[in-house]
């Protein structure tokens, strides 16, 4: 049956990339002259695959280029050559062409031939200088050139001319020339011209039998399968030739010429997919591009999908079981109808949790960029540095994990370019040359840790001071701690390299990563030994779709405050309550002084009282810092599913969204850090420690 | 027997019968207060009872919160209040029609808290009159035209730019120093508009 190509060509982007990815990793693993077989044949099936796919739909530029790559291959597998550095630096190149080239394609932009070409270049250079080939140099290029012959390929094609020949009884199977004539006209401007020679007369003239032919000129470059499948069904009650139209020339339709089994086109693409989607298990990675193309799709493990099912299959059963009440229902029951309620509830949980898997992916997705981006760095920066990556399957929420992709970036390079030093620097602190960089990810509570340590030089404290005494940030003779003084690297525009570099020091860094990582609802805090290394700790929430809440009500309106964020709840004792500058409340919190929120002022609404004595106060830590929440009185605890206030409203400050309670009215999710931030005063670094 | 672009023959056809029926548009007619005004009714989403919205902090008086329309967080612009209209508000005939407007380049939907919706009318563009000394305190970008049905004035509403106007000019701007004083000010009117419409209590 037909398969219209184009429904493909995701898959084949995706399958792409990925296969890239896959070189990549395995390139980077690649020992240079004791090449191990197993990686080599991975890489050369990798490029293998993206040859023969992308030849597969026309993208000419993409199958040559990969020819070169895979004949260069082909000759390291062969065991007949080996493998240098060098090699690797520009296979590794070859990848990022690759790349680009795919992105480009996938956009619709023109593929940047200089690039490409200087590339090939390479390779070509590589294969010519290598003397166990060096008979065989001009190989590659020939067949290159004699790539591009297949018809599809080839730009100059402004049309294609189609000579439609139904045989006789082509109506009797069901099929109506016209559908197919309208399917072409559907694929661009259409010139159709019908003969009618064989028309016989009226008297003669069976209505169940086709006499008319058709020429069509389709003046449009589609891809000649997309006309093969118009055809596909009528192929055997028909004589039809397809005939290429080049610009300007003179290319003789020749009629007769039939049209390859179109199945062929779709057949040759399907043999990558089960390459790939054999190994689910694996954490295949795939670095998710911000492409607009992004679709936004998912790829989940079965395992999972199956998970729901039976879930959904116990809440079907729980169902009908309560079912069973909806004829009559009698005390006798009530056992029956809690315990059905209950096998509800828990269904319900569990088929919630299950739903929340599905969006789960394992962090490795964001991790597998940084083999790649510390060697290079290295090379760039002259260090060396081993990288050393833990836990990378924990799983966490795929908007989570999109927004952490960057800061986590940021911090790498910071680490590698701030943080660990050179070899020699190194060698001459008694420390081993090559430096150590960790990257951790793990579960704690209900949080995603990630950590990006390193045993480098730690944070300067005199440089971090300097610099922002210059600037303003603190006073002079300001006494800080190591942990205030380590918190200043966070403020906007903060850096402490002497010279700006490609790699960092441009000061817009660690507040972005801050900003990005508070934005999904997580904390950044770090740690320094000075000439010991500096940790990274980044908290990040599991998932962003729901959340467990505390209802508290402030006159008529009820809030959410999320749980995690409350440390305790507390009556007041207007003896512990006093006041700065006569406005900004204070509470005495055993050895602290936590700023009272007024919620009813803050937000406009009246409140059951002006008097702390009889409300409560719920202390909540955000961004650090701790603040008193006045509210009138606490409600029960639930999860609650967070909704956007941005999609039709927009964003309110004080709130992080809205939620939907069970007697259907909207409720406002506060925003701890935000009310935090505005409880304490401007320039918190100096006033207080930001974090624990 | 040149069967040539017998698909385009076909579309320009049919263009002529979409001009045509777009020569008159119709319209959503609807009360605030005793005044007629209109809106596309293709921008015309629901019209729902009022049941109560939840105030949303630090919004101004038209701003009547936001509620909930089967799962999605919907805001309600009262547009008694935005227009300067003086009535007397009986919520329980109050309606909300929810529009689908594009704001800031995104397509929301949003609630318009009415005093009733009074019918559907067809209006030919050119029939619309434009003036925008006509148009009293309402700003000339957000009114269309003046039509009239039944020999009664109808104010059709450009309601993408007056609600865009209002989402974007929802929030009370004040600094964080100036905050008591706002709240005990000029939350007055909007506490009262709260209280009328007593939120949850409504819509239980």
């Amino acid at each position: 049956m037909a398969i219209d190509i184009k429904q493909l060509l995701p898959v084949f982007f995706e399958e792409s990339f990925e296969a890239l990815e896959n070189m990549e990793r395995d390139l980077l693993a690649l020992e240079p002259g004791a090449p191990d077989d197993e990686a080599i044949n991975a890489i050369f099936r990798a490029a293998h695959s993206i040859k023969g796919s992308s030849g597969t739909f026309g993208f000419a530029v993409v199958s040559e280029y990969t020819h070169v790559l895979e004949t260069l291959l082909d000759l390291i597998r062969d065991g007949k050559r080996g493998i240098s550095a060098a090699d690797v630096d520009a296979l590794l190149e070859s990848v990022d062409v690759l790349r680009e080239m795919l992105q480009a394609v996938q956009d619709d932009q023109p593929v940047d031939a200089a690039r490409t070409g200087a590339s090939m270049k390479r390779l070509e250079g590589l294969l010519a200088a290598d003397p166990g080939t060096a008979a065989r140099p001009t190989a590659p290029t020939a067949a290159v050139a004699d790539a591009p012959a297949g018809p599809s390929n080839d730009p100059a094609i402004e049309g294609w001319r189609i000579v439609f020949k139904p045989h006789p009884h082509l109506l009797r199977t069901g099929n109506e020339p016209l559908r197919l004539i309208r399917e072409l006209a559907d694929l661009g401007p259409c010139e159709v011209v019908c003969d009618i020679a064989e028309l016989p007369a009226l008297d003669s003239l069976d209505a169940e039998e086709v006499f008319l032919s058709w020429v069509l000129h389709l003046r449009a470059p589609v891809e000649r399968a997309l006309i093969d499948d118009v055809f596909a069904w009528v192929e055997d009650d028909c004589d039809f030739a397809i005939v290429a139209l080049v610009s300007e020339s003179a290319a003789e339709p020749s009629p007769g010429e039939l049209s390859p089994p179109p199945e062929a086109t779709p057949v040759a693409a399907v043999p990558s997919a089960p390459a790939v989607s054999a190994e689910p298990a694996e954490a295949a990675p795939r670095e998710r591009r911000a492409a607009s193309t992004d679709a936004g799709s998912i790829r989940v493990a079965i395992d999972k999908i199956d998970d729901l099912i039976n879930k959904v299959g116990e809440l079907v059963i729980t169902q009908s079981m309560l079912g069973q009440f909806r004829d009559g229902f009698d005390a006798s029951q009530l056992t029956r109808l809690q315990d059905g309620l209950a096998q509800l509830e828990r269904n319900t949980r569990e088929l919630q949790e299950s739903v929340m898997q599905i969006r789960m992916l394992p962090i490795s997705f964001s991790f597998n960029r940084f083999p790649r981006l510390v060697r290079d760095l290295c090379q760039k920066l002259g260090k060396q540095v081993e990288l050393k990556m833990t836990g990378e399957h924990t799983e966490l929420d795929k908007t989570v994990l999109e927004k952490i992709g960057d800061p986590l970036v940021h911090l790498v390079r910071n680490a590698l370019d701030h943080g660990l030093e050179l070899p020699e620097v190194r060698a001459a602190a008694g420390k081993p040359e090559a430096g150590l960089l960790h990257l951790d990810a793990r579960h704690q509570g209900g949080n995603i840790v990630i950590e990006v340590r390193d045993d480098g030089a730690g944070l300067n404290r005199d440089r971090i001071l300097k610099r922002a005494i210059e600037r303003g940030l603190v006073g002079e003779s300001d006494l800080l701690t190591d942990d205030q003084v380590n918190h200043l690297i966070f403020a906007p525009g903060f850096s402490t390299a002497e010279s700006v570099s490609d790699v960092s020091g441009r000061g817009v860094g660690m507040d972005v990563v801050r900003r990005n990582i508070e934005e999904v609802g997580g904390s950044v805090e770090v740690r320094s030994r000075q000439g010991h290394g500096s940790t990274i700790t980044i908290r990040l929430p599991l998932t962003l779709a729901i959340l467990d809440g505390q209802l508290v009500r402030v006159g008529r309106e009820v809030y959410v405050v999320p749980i995690v964020s409350i440390l305790e709840s507390l009556q007041v004792r207007s003896s512990s309550v006093s006041a700065v500058a006569g406005r900004t409340e204070l509470y005495k919190l055993r050895d602290d002084y936590v700023p009272i929120v007024r919620l009813d002022a803050l937000f406009g609404v009246r409140g059951d009282s002006q008097r702390l004595e009889e409300g409560l106060l719920v202390m909540v830590e955000g961004d650090g810092a701790k603040a008193g929440l006045f509210v009138d009185e606490l409600l029960s605890q639930q999860q609650v599913v967070i909704k956007s206030l941005e999609t039709n409203f927009r964003r309110v400050p004080g709130l992080s969204g809205a939620t939907i309670l069970g007697d259907g009215t909207v409720a406002m999710i506060l925003d701890v850090a935000a009310l935090v931030r505005r409880a304490r005063p401007q320039g918190a670094p100096s006033a207080e420690p930001m974090a624990a | 027997m040149q069967a040539s672009s017998a698909v385009n023959a076909g579309a320009t056809a049919f263009e002529d019968i979409h001009r045509e029926a777009h020569d008159s548009e119709q319209y959503l007619t609807f009360l605030v207060g005793t005044e007629h005004y209109g809106v596309e009714i293709l921008k015309v989403q629901e019209i729902k009872g009022w049941e109560g919205a939840t105030h949303v902090p630090n919004t101004i008086e038209y701003v009547r919160g936001v509620m909930n329309l089967r799962g999605d967080i919907v805001p309600v612009v009262d547009l008694r209040v935005r227009l300067g209209i003086e009535s007397q508000v009986d919520l329980d005939k109050s309606v909300v029609i929810v529009v689908r407007v594009e704001v800031d380049g995104r397509e929301r939907g949003v609630g318009m808290l009415v005093d009733g919706v009074a019918d559907v009318c067809d209006v030919r563009r050119g029939e619309l009159q434009e003036g925008a000394d006509l148009y009293g305190d309402i700003p000339p970008e957000f009114v269309r035209g003046l039509g009239s049905v039944d020999s009664r004035l109808l104010v059709v509403l450009e309601i993408d730019r007056l609600l865009e106007d209002a989402l974007r000019t929802s929030l009370r701007e004040h600094t964080p120093g100036a905050r008591v004083a706002v709240s005990n000010t000029a939350a007055t009117p909007d506490r009262n508009t709260t209280d009328r419409s007593s939120n949850r209590e409504d819509a239980r």
